[in-house]
C-alpha cells in the first residue's frame, strides 16, 4: 500500500543551519497493516510523515501510495490518498467553523469544490451518527464552532474527518501527545477501533513505548533519521519495553536509551 | 468573528435612533452621510473579505477602487451605459486581486508588500486607463447609474441610497450563497486554517487567490459608483481607503455584532454608514478637512488595540486592587 525507498530529507540545504533528518529511509506497507513508529526527540518521525504527505518534498528517493508514485506530487492532490492527524489538536481543523462544516469539508477530499451547498440536510444526518460512535456528545452539537471544543474532542473529530473517506492510508503523528491521560487512552482507543472497522494501513508516531508495544502489528524504531528496528509478526507480539531498550543499546551505538526514547 | 458582542441590544437601537433623529434636524448632511455609507459599504465587503475571511490584510484596495472609478469613468466620457462601465469596473478589480493573489502565492510576496505593488502599478495604470488625473462625471453632462431615478423629482442623494440598498441586498444575497457552497466552505477554511484545507485536498493557493478577486471585484465596483455618486473620479480618491475599510469594519462588528455570518455582513454595511455619519458630524462640528485622516488613524488605532487596551486597563485595576506582598 505505503512504498518508501531511500527517502532523504535535508533541511536547510546549503546553510549553517542544515540538517539531515532522514538519511535514506526505506519502508514498505501491506494493506492493512498498522506500524506504531517511536523514536526520541528529533528523530525524524514527523519528517517521515510529512514526506508521505507531501507537506514538503523530499531531496532523493521515490514514495508510492496504493501503486501511484507520488513523490513530485503537491501535498493537496495526495490528500484523497491520506487521512492525517497531528499533534496538535489545533491543527486538523477550522476553529471558527462549525462541527458539521468541519466534517463536510473532509466528506469532500479528493472532489472539486463545487457551488452546491456546503452542508446538505442529509449528510447531516449521517455526521450525527457518525458523531454518536464517539460516545462524546457531540452528535447534538453540529453547529458549534469547533474552536469552543476541549482538545480530546478535537482529536476525535479529526481522527472522523481523516478516516471519512476511508484513505489509503492513516498517518497519526503523536496525536495524543497534547491530551490528558485519560483523554489520551480514549482517542488511541477509538483510533484502534476505526482503524480495525474499516481495515486502514495505518502509521502511529508515539512517543510512548507502551503504546507502541501494546497498539498495531508491527513497529519500526527511527534513531537520527534512519530505521534501526523493525519487528513485525510474532516477535511482535512477544515484545517487551526491556527487549526494545536493549535493541536501541545495541544498535544504535548509543549508551542512553531512556534518555533517548523515554523523553 | 464571532465573539460575544459587549454590546447590549439598547446600545445598538440606541445608536440608529440617533441617527433617525439626526436625521430629522439635518436631513441633507444625514442623507449624503448615509448614501455615501452604503456604497462604501460594498467596499467594505470586500475588505471583510480579505481582512476576516482569509486573514490577509490586503493593501490592494487603495489602487481597487479608483481603478474601478477609473475605469467606469473612462467609459461612461466614451459613451457606454453607466451600468455596464459599474460591471466592468468590478470585472477590473477582479484582475486587480488576481494580480496581488500571484505574486502573493505563486511568487510567495507577504501579502502586505503584494498589496503595495499592486497598489504601485494600479497608479500609473490608472492614471492611463483615465489619460488624467481627474476626470468629472458632471450628471448634466454624462448620465450615471442614478440617472433612471431623477424623472421622479427625489430629493437628493436618495437615488443613491436606492441604488446602495439595492446593490447592498443583492451582493449580501449573493456573499451568503456563496460562502454557504463547497467553494465558500473551502475559503473560509483556508482563512482558518490552511494546514488543515491543504491536507483534506484542497488547493490552498487557488483559494486565497479566489478570495482576493472577489473582494477586489467588489472594491472595483464600489468605485465606480462612488465616483458617480460624488460625480468624478480622481487619481487620489483611493488614499487612506483601507483604513476607512478598517475602520467601518471595526465599528460594524463591535455595534452591531457578530452572532452569524448573515449578521456580520449586515454589521459590517451598518458600520460603514456609522463611520460616514461620525465623519459628517465630526465636520459639522468643525473639524478641518485636512485634520480628518488623523482623526480617523486615531480612531481606527484605538478601535483595533480595544482588547489590549482592556486587558491592560483590567491589569492596571486588579494592582491597584491588591498591592503586591511584601516578601515574595
Ligand atoms: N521545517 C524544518 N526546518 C528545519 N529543520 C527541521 C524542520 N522540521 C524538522 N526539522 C529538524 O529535523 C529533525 C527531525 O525532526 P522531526 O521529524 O520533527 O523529529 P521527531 O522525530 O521528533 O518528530 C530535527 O532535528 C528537527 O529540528
Ligand atoms: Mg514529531
Amino acid at each position: 500500500m505505503l512504498d518508501v525507498r531511500n527517502i532523504v530529507k535535508i533541511f536547510n540545504h546549503g546553510t549553517v543551519n542544515e540538517k539531515t533528518a532522514l538519511r535514506g529511509v526505506s519502508l514498505h506497507l501491506s494493506p492493512g497493516e498498522f506500524v506504531s513508529v517511536i523514536g526520541g526527540n528529533g528523530a525524524g518521525k514527523s519528517t517521515l510523515l510529512s514526506a508521505v504527505a507531501g507537506v514538503y518534498g523530499v531531496d532523493s528517493g521515490s514514495i508510492t501510495i496504493d501503486g501511484r508514485d507520488v513523490t513530485r506530487l503537491p501535498e493537496y492532490k495526495r490528500a484523497n490518498l491520506i487521512g492525517r492527524v497531528f499533534q496538535d489538536p489545533m491543527m486538523g481543523t477550522a476553529a471558527s467553523m462549525g462541527i458539521e462544516e468541519n466534517l463536510a469539508i473532509a466528506k469532500r477530499r479528493g472532489q472539486r469544490r463545487t457551488l452546491k451547498w456546503g452542508v446538505t440536510p442529509h449528510e447531516r444526518e449521517e455526521y450525527r451518527e457518525l458523531l454518536a460512535t464517539l460516545d462524546l456528545g457531540l452528535e447534538n452539537r453540529l453547529t458549534s464552532k469547533v474552536g469552543l471544543l476541549s482538545g480530546g474532542q478535537r482529536q476525535a473529530l479529526t481522527l472522523l474527518m481523516a478516516t471519512l473517506k476511508s484513505p489509503k492510508l492513516l498517518l497519526l503523528d503523536e496525536h495524543t501527545a497534547a491530551l490528558d491521560p485519560k483523554t489520551a487512552a480514549r482517542v488511541l482507543e477509538l483510533s484502534e477501533q476505526i482503524v480495525a472497522r474499516n481495515n486502514l494501513t495505518t502509521m502511529m508516531v508515539t512517543h510512548n513505548m507502551r503504546d507502541a508495544i501494546a497498539h498495531g502489528d508491527r513497529l519500526i524504531m527511527l534513531y537520527d533519521g534512519k530505521i534501526i528496528i523493525d519487528i513485525a509478526g510474532e516477535e511482535k507480539k512477544k515484545l517487551t519495553t526491556k527487549d526494545l531498550l536493549d535493541m536501541f543499546e545495541e544498535r544504535s551505538g548509543s549508551g542512553d536509551a531512556d534518555g533517548n526514547l523515554l523523553l | 468573528m464571532n465573539k460575544k458582542s459587549v454590546i447590549p441590544w439598547i446600545v445598538r437601537a440606541a445608536a440608529l435612533a440617533a441617527m433617525l433623529y439626526l436625521w430629522t434636524i439635518m436631513p441633507t448632511i444625514m442623507s449624503g452621510a448615509v448614501s455615501l455609507g452604503l456604497l462604501w459599504g460594498i467596499m467594505v465587503l470586500g475588505v471583510f473579505i480579505t481582512y476576516r475571511v482569509l486573514d490577509i490584510a490586503d493593501l490592494t484596495v487603495e489602487g481597487t477602487i479608483v481603478l474601478g472609478a477609473s475605469v467606469a469613468a473612462r467609459m461612461i466620457t466614451a459613451g457606454y451605459s453607466p451600468f455596464l462601465a459599474t460591471f466592468a469596473a468590478f470585472f477590473a478589480g477582479l484582475l486587480a486581486g488576481l494580480l496581488t493573489g500571484v505574486l502573493h502565492t505563486k511568487l510567495r510576496i507577504p501579502a502586505l508588500l503584494s498589496g503595495i505593488l499592486t497598489l504601485t502599478a494600479l497608479y500609473s495604470i490608472n492614471l492611463r486607463v483615465m489619460g488624467r488625473p481627474n476626470t468629472p462625471l458632471l450628471p448634466f453632462k454624462v448620465p450615471s447609474v442614478f440617472t433612471p431615478f431623477e424623472r421622479f423629482n427625489l430629493p437628493l442623494n436618495i437615488p443613491a441610497l436606492i441604488v446602495g440598498v439595492a446593490c447592498l441586498v443583492v451582493i449580501v444575497a449573493l456573499l451568503y450563497w456563496f460562502f454557504g457552497t463547497e467553494l465558500g466552505s473551502a475559503i473560509r477554511a483556508t482563512g482558518n486554517n490552511p494546514n488543515m484545507v491543504r491536507a483534506q485536498g484542497i488547493n490552498t493557493t487557488s483559494m486565497i487567490i479566489l478570495g482576493l478577486m472577489l473582494s477586489n471585484g467588489l472594491v472595483g465596483f464600489a468605485g465606480a459608483l462612488i465616483a458617480q455618486h460624488q460625480t468624478f473620479a480622481d487619481i487620489t480618491m483611493g488614499i487612506g481607503s483601507i483604513v476607512i475599510g478598517l475602520a467601518s469594519l471595526i465599528i460594524g462588528e463591535v455595534l452591531f455584532g457578530t452572532k452569524s455570518f448573515k449578521n456580520t455582513l449586515v454589521s459590517v454595511i451598518l458600520g460603514a454608514v456609522v463611520y460616514r455619519v461620525i465623519i459628517a458630524l465630526v465636520i459639522k462640528m468643525g473639524l478641518a478637512a485636512n485634520d480628518l485622516k488623523l482623526f480617523v488613524a486615531a480612531t481606527v488605532t484605538v478601535a483595533l488595540t480595544l482588547p489590549i487596551m482592556q486587558s491592560y486597563a483590567r491589569t492596571i485595576i486588579k494592582s491597584l486592587r491588591r498591592p503586591e506582598k511584601g516578601g515574595e
